[in-house]
């Protein structure tokens, strides 16, 4: 059951400011590109190795073209001006050659011009093609198995965070066996901060694991044997999000991950990562996972963990038309974004539980074919663990009576320390028997058209719908700097990152961006 | 702690006075079987509890069980030898508060905060801070005789002693919500390095506060005082106006008061804790 009461002509309206909210911003979007875009290029083109130090060889390469101003005709331009200048040399080098002095490269006719390009692009497109099989081995797995407990039930998404990958891996199959659809493995903390990707296994991290494209690997291998034993496919989940968007995505989507965090402004708001940094770093890290069929999971919920869930909750909704929004323009099915949002409201109010239902209600029939990311509450909880249990039940109800897509479960010793597994084993043996219990519970009850509910929704939506008015009027980057969301005012020129944003020159060459959009 | 005090005994208490009853949870490696259960209780018992119920054994993934046991344990401890700070101050209502700091100290009080390192969880900071407030208890921002600067999220410690050198801040207060692993801690030494290096140390006040801190840390970590869970902005707004006067040389004499009582929530600040817990 998911009922809305909130007028149609309204979520149109909603709608259409999300969209010219929006375009102005892609108009932005389209005419930059980033170091972490351009790094992207460089991995998929097989730059994927680390220097003597450690640092990543995309990294050095990048940094090298950004520090001669030569940046903005793209990567994989210079990449094949350096492999024809010095051929047979290794990658690094042939580039710092031509980086060092790219004014002193011979010009080139406008035939071998296009030769060059024609030569990246045939690079690309194999590349591609390697990745598109990688991608296809996922889909076939997951095929092969059973998906979910049952039909319409919501899969059940755990955290994993030792800092060790392979504890994370014990921790991992534990939890697979005991019911879990989905792994997510914490991040170290502070890594969205990171202008690299690390490399290699990691064993020490710091409140989570480092998302490294070796990690990724371990992860999903170990996943796969785990799914085969058991008979039902498991989720694999990262974080495309701070100043590495689109190098985890590519990552993610060539180690076979399912899902990723990714939000189009999350790092904006809540990691103070540059505003035009992160439009441009989602955009090519969404047409990654549009391409690898990635579901996405937004960070809505994070608007209620900082600011008051009652009073914030329109944030949310305005939030998530934003982000579905730029997710299409990114062009991602509306089945692979997973719109986020919680269950936070303060326990200690009445009548929680029925504006919950208010909010999951609403936000499942607004996106009807999306698979909706539902966040346990974290805000209000404390030391009491027992009561934190109990909490965490009551969002298991709403799950699974709203058919929620995607329940990251409660941990009743939430905010004391990374889950531990028998905090993990306790809230998936009482999530499966919410489940089992209410199944179907959402089919049989009703709320009253003019109840506490449906108030809510509409009043919700409606301030919504003023927030919307107001950021399509100002225009989406004047609104974040008046604090419109998460109550977090941030200019264009602030935050991190901002010099890793370079303005595209005419002639920008972008092999993997033609791919993406459908326009090789 | 004197020897004249008159005991006072007890235990943990579950059904009947004294019984001693502790509930535990806990994973042991192994798969469920008699010999796993048997190892639980051994666990219970080598812990010191008798009575020992393994009341749960669940297979918790392969080769994992987990446990739910009872004992009793038999130690008793005297109530009276537990040392705690429960020498408080009275707490000054709104309006008072706002009238002593104009009388005893003629201006406005500098307030710099923020969430400081890879924090990024301002409910805290903001709760405290902010012209909002929390629970109906309004925020620093709101008083006439507070001026409060809020830097916001994941300020580094540097531009925190920049800021409140240039504002020449009183206070300076401090959330940490990630605790993880301790970064809480580590962050909170290098922020006070850091003021300590940059000479603002000995005049500014230094306050901890986050879901996870209590005052007997802060103290440890060289901070005035620490704030945990529940704290209202009220609270720190007194606690700096007594360690202001305190500083001043002007120090106001603390009542010995009771746990928990309501309007008397503030540490006084020259005690020195106990090392007894």
């Amino acid at each position: 059951m998911a009922q809305l009461f909130v007028d149609a002509d309204k979520i149109a309206r909603a709608r259409d400011l999300a969209r010219s909210a929006a375009n102005g911003v892609q108009a932005f979007i389209d005419r930059h590109t980033t170091v972490s875009i351009e790094r992207t290029v460089l991995r998929l083109l097989g730059i994927s190795g680390a220097g003597t130090r450690g640092a990543p060889l995309a990294n050095l390469m990048v940094d090298r073209l950004r520090d001669s101003g030569v940046l903005n005709k793209g990567a994989a331009y210079w990449l094949g001006r350096a492999l024809k200048a010095s051929p047979g040399k290794d990658p690094l080098h042939a580039l710092e050659r031509v980086a060092a002095h790219p004014e002193k490269l011979p010009p080139l006719s406008p035939a071998e011009e296009e030769q060059l390009r024609e030569q990246m692009r045939a690079d690309a497109r194999a590349a591609v093609r390697e990745l598109q099989a990688r991608i296809e081995q996922r889909k076939e797995l997951k095929k092969s198995l059973r998906v979910g407990s049952f039909e319409g039930a919501p899969w059940k998404y755990v955290i994993v965070a030792t800092g060790n990958i392979h504890d994370d891996v014990e921790q991992a199959r534990a939890a697979a066996q005991q019911g879990a659809d989905v792994i997510a493995v914490i991040r170290s903390t502070a890594q969205s901060l990171l202008d690299y990707v690390p490399h290699g296994a990691t064993t020490e991290g710091y409140g989570g694991t480092y998302a490294t494209q070796e990690n990724f690997r371990i992860m999903r291998e170990a996943l796969d044997a785990e799914s085969r034993k058991l008979g039902r496919y498991i989720h694999l989940t990262n974080y495309s999000s701070g100043l590495c968007m689109p190098e985890i995505a590519f990552m993610a989507a060539y180690e076979r991950l399912d899902m990723l965090l990714n939000d189009a402004m999350y790092g904006i708001l809540f990691r103070d990562i540059n505003m035009q940094r992160t439009f441009c770093d989602q955009y090519f890290s969404r047409r990654i996972c549009a391409f690898a069929e990635i579901i996405i999971n937004t960070g809505e919920d994070n608007y209620i963990t900082t600011a008051d869930a009652d009073e914030a909750a329109h944030t949310v909704i305005a939030s998530q038309l934003i982000n579905e929004t730029f997710a299409r323009l990114a062009g991602m099915k509306d089945e692979l974004i997973g719109f986020g949002h919680s269950f936070e409201i303060d326990p200690a109010r009445e009548d929680t539980l029925l504006r919950e239902f208010a909010m999951a209600m609403m936000v499942r029939e607004l996106f009807p074919k999306s698979p909706i990311k539902y966040m346990p509450p974290t805000k209000h909880k404390e030391g009491d663990i027992f009561f934190s249990h109990a909490y965490d039940v009551m969002a298991d109800l709403v799950a699974i009576t709203t058919r929620q897509g995607i329940q990251l479960l409660g941990m009743m010793t939430e905010a004391m320390h990374n889950p531990f597994l028998m905090d993990r084993y306790v809230a998936l043996k009482s999530a499966s028997y919410v489940y089992r219990a209410a199944r179907h519970l959402g089919d049989e009850i009703a709320f009253k058209p003019d109840g506490i509910v449906a108030r809510r929704q509409r009043e919700v939506f409606d301030e919504a719908l003023a927030l919307l008015e107001e950021v399509a009027k100002d225009g989406m980057m004047a609104a974040i700097g008046k604090a419109r969301f998460g109550d977090t005012a941030r200019t264009p020129e602030g935050g991190k990152g901002l010099d890793g944003v370079v303005e595209r020159a005419p002639g920008y060459f972008n092999p993997f961006l033609e791919i993406l959009e459908g326009k090789a | 702690m004197s020897a004249e005090k008159e005991k006072h005994l007890i235990r943990p208490y579950g059904d009947r006075k004294d019984d001693g009853v502790i509930q535990l949870s806990f994973v042991l490696p192994v798969p469920v079987s008699e010999q796993a259960k048997e190892a639980a209780a051994a666990v219970a018992k080598k812990l010191g509890l008798s009575h020992v119920l393994v009341s749960a054994m669940e297979r918790a993934g392969e080769g994992y069980s987990f446990f739910v046991v009872y004992g009793r344990t038999h130690m008793q401890l005297d109530y009276n030898a537990i040392e705690v700070p429960v020498v408080l101050h009275r707490k000054h209502p709104y309006d008072e508060l706002n009238d002593v700091i104009r009388r005893d100290l003629g201006r406005r009080i500098v307030v710099v905060g923020a969430c400081i390192g890879t924090d990024s969880h301002t409910t805290g900071i903001d709760a405290i801070m902010n012209m909002k407030g929390f629970a109906g208890d309004y925020g620093l921002e709101r008083y006439p005789m507070f001026r409060a600067v809020n830097m916001g999220s994941q300020v580094e410690p540097e531009k925190l002693v920049a800021r409140a050198k240039a504002e020449s801040a009183d206070a300076i207060l401090v959330s940490k919500v990630v605790t993880q692993r301790d970064v809480h801690k580590e962050d909170a030494r290098a922020l006070l390095q850091l003021a300590k290096e940059q000479g603002i140390f000995e005049k500014t006040i230094f306050l901890f506060g986050g879901p996870r801190v209590d005052h007997k840390t802060a103290l440890e970590l060289g901070f005035d005082a620490g704030f945990g869970p529940g704290t209202r902005p009220s609270d720190v707004a007194n606690f700096i106006y007594y360690r202001m006067m305190e500083r001043s040389g002007r120090p106001l004499a603390p009542q010995k008061t009771a746990h928990g009582t309501p309007d008397a929530t503030v540490p006084a600040t020259g005690e020195k804790l106990g090392d007894t817990l």
